[in-house]
């Protein structure tokens, strides 16, 4: 009878409610306890930990030993010996020796300015894949993020540095995000497939933006198709600015700079949003299992366009670190030869969307951004493009051997 | 300033912009209705376009390089069948590593080979595919005007009906199209899953370096880095326009195709600034998407990988 039913319902309703309150509660109240637990386990080493973080290396670990097995054999078909093409790859990313044997930082330092937009891109598509999404969109959301903030830099170019600088920022992660966040909305109003739109939106971004570049803020001129520089307040300092009152010699032109510190912070924000906040946990929830998400009163479809706007927003600073420690202007098409959206794919899933591994992924990929430049001009017949091949590879493997550990 | 965009030539240039389209979402209709998503229309249609037109330069004849573009295409999405069907790799994943892998292996290959990494060299008249005029023009001039294509575009109207034919009046389409929506029950029947799914990825691969080629060798005369432009996914929006259904998909890429066609003519005549008339296709593709996958309905298994129990 009806009337029986209904109660059930309500009680279960109500069962889970509390539940999920509880859960709440408890999750609330690890928080304080949080840098207890971790001087505990590094204190003690403890082994379930060790073989944790192991069992998680395995997979990348075979993925980039593949893809080095069959890019070596690649290099060998087209008639590069693979052992030289290696060694140019470690030598310029890694070495800590220039060709004449002197002690530089060159290596290491375009390595990890390369690292820093990979960094965001990567974080940003590892939180829509936490969310169930794959934001191919990168691309144009950090086109807008850099356009925006060039724009910022130029228009209020009278205010000071202290309000221009977080402007620009706030700037660069708001257009991010609206541009991710229209494909999001798309995704939960309509259904449409999210990969198909921010791939279309990767186009009209760049389309808008050529477009304003080129006849609003464009020198004139001037045939490359850059904006004015930004303000001079705008401009956030590099390495040799923080390093050198320390005595530390960092080359200027290593334009390695405060980005990347916001980019390590990046990733600790983004952990305490997806393991320590409600939110987060709303967004993994739903990227689980979206019926059970729903089931248990989290809105799908809010969460989808949370996720998406949160991705934008962090694909959108990689504008930060390329038009205010990098160029000091918006240089069109600066990512389209490395296509940062696309290797913040291949970076998120070689760090199995987790933060950490991001950056370990990030920098692998910049050494091999760094190594590319090299191998293009030194070796005979391979050319930079390797590097794509590299990281399809490795996509390939990471996304077949997710399953087989399944 | 209407008749020069809207004559007889605006339905001629519009069969030949949709011609790769047609091929690749044809392509992609046999792959999503045995059940495995295919984003990587894209890096097959590259794959296609740049076999093709090496091949082509090599050998002096674009039959061969044609014939080549199948082999290559049928390669790649032997990798992507391998990936999602043994493997089990997440679809979409899979579809967009291969996408990366054939931006940058084209150029690799190009740059061995052809000491340029932008493009391959450009193919002299006699070896790009010729056009070949089906009525004759003295009798029916308007009709010879617009059917004065290149044999694949032939091909492409043909398959459509063929395509038709093969998945809703054989056994083989309805086995494919069986393991499309419920794999455990046509396993059950006795049909291989395994079998099906890998027919579908590798017809796909076929169709889609098919489109490729055409646009290298067709439409154009060489290989540039990159130059399918999106196609791939635009041909995948057409697929889902169309409903996963040879006629509509024929319809959505016709729609696409006069977009691109009117674009064309629009940059020389209209005023709107060229960036906004080339993304009228891309914005096309995101209103026909959310205007209309509301109402379709995707093969049942799409995406899902099947587990033999």
């Amino acid at each position: 009878m009806p009337f029986f039913w209904d109660q059930d319902i309500k009680k279960n309703e109500e069962r889970l409610r509390n539940k999920r309150k509880r859960t709440e509660q408890t999750e609330s109240l690890f928080i304080p306890f949080v840098p207890f637990f971790s001087v505990c386990s590094v204190i003690s080493l403890n082994e379930i930990i060790v073989k944790a973080i192991l069992n998680q290396l395995i997979s990348p670990m075979i993925a980039i030993i593949s893809a080095i097995i069959i890019g070596g054999i690649i290099v060998l078909a087209i008639g590069d010996n693979p052992i030289n093409v290696y060694q140019l790859f470690l030598r310029n990313s890694f070495g800590l020796f220039d060709a004449l044997g002197n002690f530089t930082f060159d290596n290491w330092g375009y390595t990890l300015f390369y690292a820093t937009p990979l960094i965001f891109t990567g974080l940003a598509v590892a939180l829509a894949y936490k969310c169930g999404l794959l934001n191919i969109g990168a691309e144009g959301q950090l086109y807008l993020g850099a356009f925006t903030a060039a724009w910022v830099g130029i228009t209020f170019a009278k205010l000071p540095g202290i309000v221009l600088v977080p402007m620009c920022i706030i700037a660069a992660i708001l257009a991010g995000a609206f541009w991710a966040a229209i494909p999001g909305f798309l995704k939960a109003r309509f259904g449409s497939h999210e990969v198909i739109n921010t791939i279309m939106m990767n186009f009209i971004a760049i389309g808008l933006i050529s477009y304003l570049t080129q006849n609003f803020y464009k020198e004139q001129g001037d045939p490359i198709m850059q904006t004015v520089p930004v303000a001079d307040q705008a401009h956030i300092a590099r390495f040799h600015t923080i390093l050198s009152p320390l005595g530390i010699d960092f080359p200027l032109r290593i334009p390695l700079n405060v980005a990347f510190l916001l980019a390590l912070f990046s990733c600790f924000l983004v952990w305490v949003f997806l393991w320590r906040t409600k939110w987060g946990y709303e967004v993994r929830a739903v990227g689980l299992n979206p019926s059970a998400a729903e089931y248990g009163g989290i809105s799908t479809k809010k969460q989808i366009v949370l996720a998406m706007a949160l991705s934008g927003a962090l694909a959108g600073m990689v504008g930060v670190n390329e038009v205010l420690g990098y160029r000091y202007r918006y240089f069109h098409d600066f990512s389209s030869g490395i296509g940062y959206g696309f290797t913040g794919i291949a970076v998120a899933l070689l760090g199995r969307t987790h933060p950490a591994g991001i950056v370990l992924a990030a920098i692998l990929f910049g050494a091999l951004q760094r190594g590319g430049l090299f191998v293009d001009i030194f070796a005979n017949k391979v050319s930079k493009d390797l590097v794509s091949v590299l990281q399809g590879i490795i996509i390939l493997f990471v996304a077949m051997k997710i399953r087989i550990k399944k | 300033m209407i008749t020069d965009i809207f004559n007889f030539t605006l339905i001629a240039s519009t069969i030949r912009l949709a011609t790769p389209l047609i091929l690749a979402a044809l392509g992609g209709l046999y792959s999503e209705r045995s059940g495995v998503i295919n984003i990587a229309l894209e890096g097959m249609m590259l794959a296609g376009a740049f076999t093709a037109a090496a091949v082509t330069y090599f050998t002096g004849n674009p039959w061969i390089g044609t014939m080549a573009a199948i082999l290559a295409g049928v390669m790649v999405a032997f990798i992507h069948a391998l990936a999602t069907i043994n493997f089990r790799a997440d679809h979409v994943v899979s579809g967009t590593a291969i996408n990366i892998l054939f931006l940058g292996v084209p150029a690799l290959l190009s740059g061995a080979l052809f000491q340029s990494t932008g493009a391959t060299p450009q193919l002299p008249r006699e070896q790009v595919l010729p056009d070949v005029s089906i009525f004759d023009p003295e009798r029916f001039p308007a009709l010879a005007s617009i059917f004065n294509q290149k044999p694949l575009v032939y091909l492409a109207l043909i398959l459509v009906p063929m395509t038709f034919y093969l998945i809703y009046r054989t056994p083989f389409g309805l086995r494919l199209r069986a393991v499309g929506e419920n794999p455990e029950a046509a396993d059950t029947a006795g049909v291989s899953v395994l079998k099906m799914r890998y027919a579908g990825v590798l017809i796909s691969g076929a169709l889609a370096s098919l489109g490729g080629a055409y646009l290298s060798i067709g439409q154009n005369s060489l290989f540039t880095r990159n130059m399918t432009a999106g196609r791939g996914f635009i041909a995948l929006a057409a697929l889902i326009f169309g409903k996963w259904d040879p006629v509509g998909t024929l319809f959505a890429c016709l729609l696409f195709g006069f977009a691109e066609a009117i674009a064309i003519r629009m940059q020389g005549t209209v005023a709107l600034p060229n960036q906004f008339i080339q993304m009228i296709p891309y914005l096309l593709t995101i209103v026909v998407l959310a205007g209309l996958i509301r109402r379709a309905r995707p093969p049942q298994a799409l995406g899902v990988a099947y587990v033999k129990e």
